[in-house]
């Protein structure tokens, strides 16, 4: 993607529009609507002060016909940079064939869905849901100024227009007019009218969204190698940097052998970092060379260095079992004690979590280049949040914001740990130092050992049966570091359970935690619905049926559990050695239901999963064959985390450095098949970029349970687990 | 620091380099082929494939000093018009998801396709499992193989 016809004035003002040269391009308002079931207690979180300003969306038609959409969400492999420009040209009726896409100015003011505060956060699955109304107002509020300047032109009523893919039509007098002709004289009315939802296109009038034929912008640049990655900048002047860093959270540098570094050839300059020693080179081999040169004594001290994460788990048991002990109510109904006491059975197990780390491909990196004279500064970078990258690095810098521009890149891959600004902080911080433009490589080691992982936790949960053996009472305490990050998903919001209780008892070991892809859904969906199918096993009821009782108030969540049903054949006889486990999580204001099927070599302990079904309400489905694969690949990622998977820390190290003892999914262990269906629904979209990894993890658990009858309680379920599993009488 | 001449993507380049530096810094740093990537610096993950004299390998353990008068493939020179079976059957899977692994698993696979016209989808699996792509676009990879070996 140029960046050369990318507008970039930060003095632009909503509701006014720019007259670009050579063609006409519009700041078109409107609020970004609220993902409706948003039940997280994290980024999907809005609260009502979150509404805020309005956004902007811009489009900017050439005479020559070309449209050019500014697409304002990060591009990590999700696709919204592809969906949210559909979005905008479907309102619009753009002939997509000439729409040209490219990234928006990093101006959250003008480009921050005020869905989330005017933030432009890339987060939660929430970009297509957060701008889908707000672009296609702002879309059609792109057409009705072509049309209305057409009706002026031609002197001919407003309504009796209408458009043609880039072309405003009269059918009165047999007349059309392409949209870049309309471009070469249109003027811009004085307030922007508000479209009525009315007059917006009819869903099954749509060409763009919903279209299975719209394929990823960003694709023949993955495949030919011109894509471009913040790694992949190269400008001239360039140097590197490379940062040793604390092996425990908090502890501080003394180099030792400073002078004699400063000796070797190439080393540009050292810098001191309260976290770890940057060396800055003159070639990224000799940057990461001399790294590995740095002679660092670490402070001892920290919070985190007497944190061993084996070890945590008891202090967790023994936290969610103190009765004194009172953590923070996340959910409350009825009255739980006197529900558990008329139960007829009750009913206890805990489950358990490790520390996961993100693992996108393509380490974090950051190019910083101050102006000779100090006074601005340029930012490459693939983030996830850049608008508080690009703070962030006016803040290291001494600048203030206006004086910085980033450049947004593809990310190979976010998941969660590109919305921080760490790396780009410390390439500002090294930029400033040697007054070059610095490119920053954190190495795979560095990416994973200075990580901020997915927490580990463990899950106490506690149920009441009544008399025909349904779930009747739910006492539910989650215990771990991390915090709030512990809190997504621990609702259950389709199920119907009227004494309730959910709780959260969070330590603090001083580590680096962040939001990992679903965020706590992961692990807490894995424990609500291992624990339901255990419930059910004891009970011996059907777990399809079991859960359909316990949803039977909600017929959207039902729908897909339904459906997913029907496409596996729940029910029928499979060959022998084989189960199925079926779960049911939301995610992002969608609901979604997978089975799938396994079976179990007893004497090595690895699971094979042969078949996975998948079923997903996702609202409006923008771009069906990317919804697709964003699911499929939400589904691996997490059969990736419950089989392999595991950051363990001793006295506050990470043991693990790279993938040969942090392994991730292979070729080798997808499954035979892998369907995944979408509700039909005409419901606003909601989040698809996470929707199915949630309940990957209890459907294998809950498959292991029907196939051996014993349950699976700590992720990842690795063959040393299971074997010890299977030898416990 | 030495000077070596590698043929790259079929054209002569000569540059300065430590003898132990690794190819794939010199393709991206030095030449500006940034289509392989770095990714684990260990030869664990496939994301720096390319080719050597038609063989699959991986650039990021590879010293500028073991290659020197050896022909090096890089995605950019894999095709002319970024028209390789691969590359369009990518482009017809809509395989690619963050992208970045991609080049890597198109270029182990090419090596696969000029070796075995016709693989068996075990073959496929095993000649593509040591590159790891993380956003799990793995079922793609594979049909888009398995689509691409047909068209040849």
């Amino acid at each position: 993607m140029s960046k050369s016809n990318t507008p970039s004035s930060p003095a632009l003002s909503r509701r006014k529009f720019l007259r670009a040269a050579g063609g006409i391009t519009f700041a078109v308002t409107a609020s970004a609507i609220l993902p409706k079931w948003a039940t997280d207690g994290s980024e999907t979180a809005l609260t009502s002060e979150d509404k805020g300003p309005a956004i902007s969306a811009w489009v900017h038609i050439r005479p020559d016909g070309r449209i050019t959409i500014y697409n304002p969400a990060a591009e990590m492999g999700q696709g919204s940079m592809t969906a949210l420009p559909a979005i905008f040209a479907e309102e619009l009726d753009a002939d997509w064939s000439k729409v040209q896409i490219e990234y928006s100015p990093i101006e959250p003011k003008v480009y921050g869905p005020g869905a989330w505060g005017g933030r432009m956060m890339t987060v939660g699955s929430r970009a297509v849901s957060g701008y889908y109304e707000s672009l296609r107002q702002a879309g059609a509020q792109a057409r009705f100024v072509l049309m209305d300047n057409v009706a002026k032109k031609w002197n001919v009523p407003l309504a009796e227009l209408s458009t043609e893919p880039s072309m405003v039509i009269h059918r009165a007098s047999n007349r059309k007019i392409s949209y870049g002709e309309v471009a070469s004289f249109a003027t811009m009315p004085e307030k922007m009218p508000q479209i009525p939802a009315a007059q917006l296109k009819d869903p099954k009038n749509f060409r763009l969204i919903g279209n299975p034929d719209i394929e990823r912008c960003d694709m023949p640049a993955k495949v030919n190698g011109s894509a471009k990655y913040a790694i992949d900048v190269r400008i001239p002047g360039m140097v590197y940097g490379a940062i040793s860093r604390s092996p425990v959270n908090g502890s501080k540098p003394t180099l030792l052998n400073a002078a004699e570094i400063r000796k070797i050839s190439g080393v540009i300059d050292l810098v001191t970092l309260g976290h770890g020693i940057g060396v800055v080179a003159d070639t990224l081999e000799k940057a990461l060379k001399v790294k590995a040169q740095l002679k660092i004594q670490w402070s001892t001290g920290a919070k985190a260095a007497s944190h061993n994460s084996e070890q945590a788990y008891a202090e967790y048991t023994a936290l969610v079992m103190d009765e004194n002990r009172k953590g923070r109510s996340l959910e409350t109904k009825g009255d739980l004690n006197n529900a558990l006491k008329d139960a007829s059975k009750v009913y206890s197990a805990t489950y358990k979590n490790d520390y996961l780390y993100h693992a996108q491909m393509e380490p974090l990196n950051a190019l910083v280049a101050l102006s000779p004279d100090g006074s601005s500064a340029e930012v490459w970078c693939g983030s996830q949040a850049p608008d508080s990258a690009k703070a962030a690095a006016a803040r290291v810098l001494g600048l203030d914001e206006s004086k910085v521009t980033l450049y947004p890149h593809y990310l190979g891959g976010g998941f969660g740990r590109r919305s921080s600004t760490d790396y780009v902080e410390e390439a500002a911080a090294l930029a400033k130092a040697v007054r070059k433009p610095v490119k920053l490589l954190w190495t795979r080691e560095d990416d994973l050992q200075y990580g901020q992982y997915r927490p580990i936790c463990l899950q106490y949960l506690e149920a009441g049966v009544d008399q025909a053996g349904n779930i009747s009472a739910w006492k539910y305490i989650i215990s771990g570091t991390g915090d709030n990050l512990l809190a997504s998903g621990a609702e259950m919001p389709f199920y119907t359970l009227p004494d309730l209780s959910i709780e959260l008892r969070a330590v603090d070991h001083g580590m680096r935690t962040k939001h990992w892809r679903a965020v706590g859904h992961g692990p807490n969906k894995y424990a609500i619905e291992a624990f339901i199918d255990e419930i059910a096993h004891d009970q011996k009821k059907d777990p399809y049926q079991y859960r359909r009782h316990l949803m039977r108030n909600h017929p959207r969540a039902l729908k897909v559990l339904e459906t997913v049903a029907e496409m596996a054949g729940w029910g029928k006889k499979l060959p022998a050695g084989r189960a199925m486990g079926i779960t049911f999580a939301e995610r992002s204001g969608s609901p979604g239901a997978g089975i799938c099927e396994i079976s179990l070599d007893r004497s090595t302990g690895k699971i094979k999963v042969h078949h996975i079904w998948a079923a997903v309400d996702g609202g409006v489905i923008v771009q069906p064959d990317n919804a697709k694969a964003q699911t499929e690949g939400s589904l691996l990622m997490g059969l990736s985390s419950i089989f392999y998977e595991s950051i363990t820390i001793k006295n506050g190290e990470a043991q693990q450095s790279n993938f040969h003892d942090y392994p991730i999914l292979r070729m080798e262990d997808v499954p035979e098949t892998l369907e995944v269906k979408f509700i039909d629904s005409q419901e606003a979209p909601s989040g698809l970029g996470e929707a199915g990894l949630p309940f990957i993890g209890p459907a294998v658990a809950n498959a292991f349970l029907a196939l051996t009858g014993k349950a699976l309680r700590h992720m990842p379920f690795t063959p040393e687990k299971v074997l010890a599993k299977l030898s416990e009488k | 620091m030495a000077t070596y001449t590698l043929t790259i993507n079929g054209e002569k380049k000569t540059l300065n380099a430590e003898p132990d530096t690794a190819l794939l810094w010199v393709l991206r740093e030095h030449l500006g082929l940034t289509g392989t990537k770095y990714s684990c610096g260990k030869s664990y993950c496939g994301a720096c494939t390319v080719h050597l004299d038609g063989q699959p390998i991986r650039a990021c353990v590879m010293p500028i000093s073991a290659v020197e008068k050896r022909s090096i493939t890089t995605i950019e020179g894999l095709s002319a018009n970024a028209d390789h079976p691969l590359q369009k059957a990518w482009l017809e899977e809509q395989v690619a998801q963050c992208g970045y692994c991609q080049s890597g698993q198109i270029m182990q696979a090419a090596a696969l396709l000029n070796e075995k016209k016709k693989p068996s989808r075990e073959e496929i699996i095993s000649h593509m499992n040591g590159v790891l792509c993380r956003c799990g676009t793995y079922m793609r990879i594979l049909k888009a193989i398995e689509l691409a070996a047909k068209e040849i």
